[in-house]
């Protein structure tokens, strides 16, 4: 009898299945942990049941959502330095490593991860951030959980879930000159809505994957999350081992090889069955940007806004709330809006090669409004300044900071003021995500560099020709 | 936690496409310890204005006392925030319907007791409609699996794993410690058959 057909998706979750009780519920194994400031409740459930972590070699700790991007030797604000200093004393008190605020390996975590070789092929990654998602560019099973769900992976190393459906992207043909992996994303995004793949697993596929580097992937499957999907998944192959070889935690020797020779067979076996599966034609994709308050509300820059009124119920009642929010014209054209800062950074968009275009756009140019510049990690900052990207941001008029969220969610202070228009090359546009008030266009971070420039909302694509 | 089966208590309607987690608690109130509650904080920034007023147009500024709300799709997107689901508990949610949830949202609300009742889109517009403004007496029944509201029985979906969570009161912590020798077992053989996975302790 032949074996079943299966997806990567299904051999990674087999390979991690410890039980499968009658009602269908999973205990799966988890392979590596990450833990952030925000784990403290998870610890505090932990320390209330005097509970030890069952695996701390396999629990990572860093220091992101908090991290102040200047003056690191003196945080102003008591209850940022004390989420930052909880978390540096709950990983000592249970022997688990931890890139603090001084470490030059600090980082956000899913650029941390990947950067170290803590994030390999067929590995099962948690993490108490949505955002983990990003980590299945490598081939891995990777899904953000809540604290009572961190407190259990503390606690067993081990997570209760549902087995998700499955969903295929497949992106056809090559995107376009100066398009990316994150217009890839808001594509789709607003093709399927904000909850088009809601309790699907994804695997990205296609020749335009094929084509993405490392970086590239990861920027597509972080933004799994946002189109409602449980993970996103890229099966590895040579460029994920290109990039994992010699990281500081990737297996070494003939430990190396044996494994590449295990995560070639993390594929999708010819003719497995998929729930769902979904075509996109990679020459479609314009650059793309956000106009509203859900990631799903992103358009083309050559287009114009909905008018609300030629909608019909809820969606009506949204696009007029988020145009309300957004203080734009139903029917205007995006390109020109005019914005009053720019943010390049977080986990979807602050890795090298994000860094590197954004440069290329604004090399010899001056920004028309202020922004920061806040790279992903301390390497990936070492690795600009090697490069000279800080010059050219610096001289360009915006701020070049340390590695942390940042402008993403604001917690560690860094935030848009109300009513303030920011090109940013985050995540969630949502409302007051970047503060109250806030206004929030997502886009590439060539994008924002080209908003930068001019001022406005702005097609890259003549900023960019001839410069990459 | 102690299980349920019946939630009886006001309804209001939140008439709003993808409440997402950061909405129900915006981000600069998430370093609050849980015992000092998270109930102030619920959808913070629609219930008061930029001087910290109630904005008296809001449901749950006009009926404190609700423990169901009604909600359209893709209510908890976004941030795996657990503190949602605590803004919402604390502030005495019970039971949030809608025609679906962000995945982790609705893990995270079964975990401490909440309820996500899933509804189909149409069945969720005519509830909308017939709370309005107001708040109306309302009853889910986790045991039979439905909604009685007026003299109407509207079924709900919901997942039987969480369903069974919900009644019991369990706790996945408490499950898990019986299956200590599995995962022993298990872990010995992922050590075996992918010792990649592996790590040293640091010291
Ligand atoms: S950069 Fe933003 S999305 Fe990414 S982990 Fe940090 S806060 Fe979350």
């Amino acid at each position: 009898m032949n074996a079943p057909l299966r997806t990567l998706f299904d051999k990674v979750w087999e390979a991690h299945q410890v039980l499968r009780r009658e009602d269908g519920a999973c205990l799966l194994w988890v392979d590596r942990h990450l833990v952030h400031e925000g784990s403290h409740h998870a610890f505090a459930k932990l320390a209330e049941r005097g509970l030890p972590v069952a695996e701390p070699a396999l629990t990572i700790g860093v220091v992101d959502h908090y991290a102040p991007t200047r003056n690191r030797d003196r945080i102003a604000a008591p209850d940022i330095a004390r989420m930052i200093r909880t978390l540096e004393e709950n990983t000592a008190r249970h022997g688990i490593r931890c890139f603090g605020m001084r470490d030059p390996r600090q980082g956000i975590v899913h650029v941390m991860g990947p950067e170290q070789g803590l994030t390999l092929p067929g590995l099962l990654i948690n993490c108490g951030d949505s955002h983990t998602s990003t980590h299945g560019a490598f081939g891995a099973l990777a899904f953000g959980i809540g604290a009572t769900e961190v407190a259990h992976v503390l606690a067993t190393q081990t997570i209760w879930q549902k087995r998700p459906k499955t969903m295929r992207i497949t992106v056809t043909g090559q995107l376009g000159p100066s398009v990316t992996a994150k217009d890839l994303a808001l594509f789709w995004i607003a093709e399927l809505g904000a909850d088009g793949a809601r309790g699907h697993a994804i695997e990205y596929a296609g020749p335009v994957v094929r084509a993405l580097s490392m970086e590239g992937r990861m920027t597509l499957c972080n933004l799994s999350i946002e189109g409602g999907a449980r993970c996103g998944m890229v099966a590895p192959d040579d460029v994920t081992f290109a990039y994992i070889k010699g990281r500081p935690f990737a297996p070494a020797g003939a430990d190396w090889d044996r494994a590449v020779a295990d995560w070639r067979a993390l594929v999708s076996d010819e003719g497995a069955v998929f729930d769902r599966e979904v075509t996109i034609d990679g020459a479609a994709i314009a650059p793309t940007v956000t106009w509203g308050t859900s990631p799903e509300e992103a358009l083309p820059i050559t287009a114009s806004l909905p008018d609300p009124d030629k909608l019909e119920g809820a969606r009506a009642d949204q696009a007029r709330a988020a145009m309300d929010y957004m203080g734009l014209t139903p029917g205007q054209r995006i390109e020109g809006t005019p914005v009053d800062q720019v943010f390049i950074g977080s986990c979807t968009n602050g890795r090298i090669e994000d860094l590197r275009l954004a440069a290329a756009v604004l090399a010899g140019r001056k920004a028309k409004v202020p922004g920061l510049v806040s790279p992903g990690s301390a390497i990936v900052k070492k690795q600009a300044e090697q490069e000279g990207l800080d010059r050219i941001f610096t001289q360009a008029g915006l701020d070049w900071v340390e590695a942390g969220c940042s402008m993403c969610v604001g917690m560690n202070g860094d935030l848009v003021a109300p009513g303030k228009r920011c090109a940013s090359s985050t995540n969630r546009n949502f409302k007051g995500r970047q503060g109250r008030g806030a206004r929030t266009h997502l886009m590439s971070p060539a994008m924002v560099a080209a908003a930068a420039v001019t001022g406005t909302l702005t097609d890259v694509r003549p900023l960019l020709d001839g410069r990459v | 936690m102690a299980g349920f089966s019946i939630i009886d208590g006001l309804a209001v309607a939140l008439p709003q496409d993808n409440i997402d987690t950061d909405q129900l608690i915006p981000a600069r109130f998430m370093s609050v310890p849980r015992k000092d509650g998270y109930g102030p904080y619920l959808l913070h920034d629609l219930r008061f204005d930029a001087e910290g007023a109630p904005r008296p147009d809001m449901a749950l500024n006009r009926h404190p006392e609700v423990s169901i709300l009604v909600t359209r799709r893709n209510f908890g997107s976004g941030s795996s925030r657990e503190a949602a689901v605590y803004a919402l508990v604390d502030f005495g949610i019970k039971a949030v319907i809608a025609p679906s949830f962000g995945d982790i949202f609705a893990s995270n609300a079964v975990n401490n007791g909440l309820l996500p009742a899933r509804l189909p889109e149409e069945r969720i517009e005519a509830l909308i409609a017939r709370l309005g403004d107001d708040a109306a007496v309302m009853t889910v029944d986790l045991s039979d699996g439905v909604i009685r509201v007026g003299n109407e029985v509207i079924p709900f979906d919901l997942d039987p794993v969480w369903r069974l969570k919900l009644l019991n009161g369990w706790d996945d912590i408490d499950m898990t410690a019986s299956h200590g020798a599995a995962i022993a077992a298990f872990r010995a053989q992922r050590a075996q058959q992918a010792p990649y996975a592996m790590l040293p302790r640091e010291n």
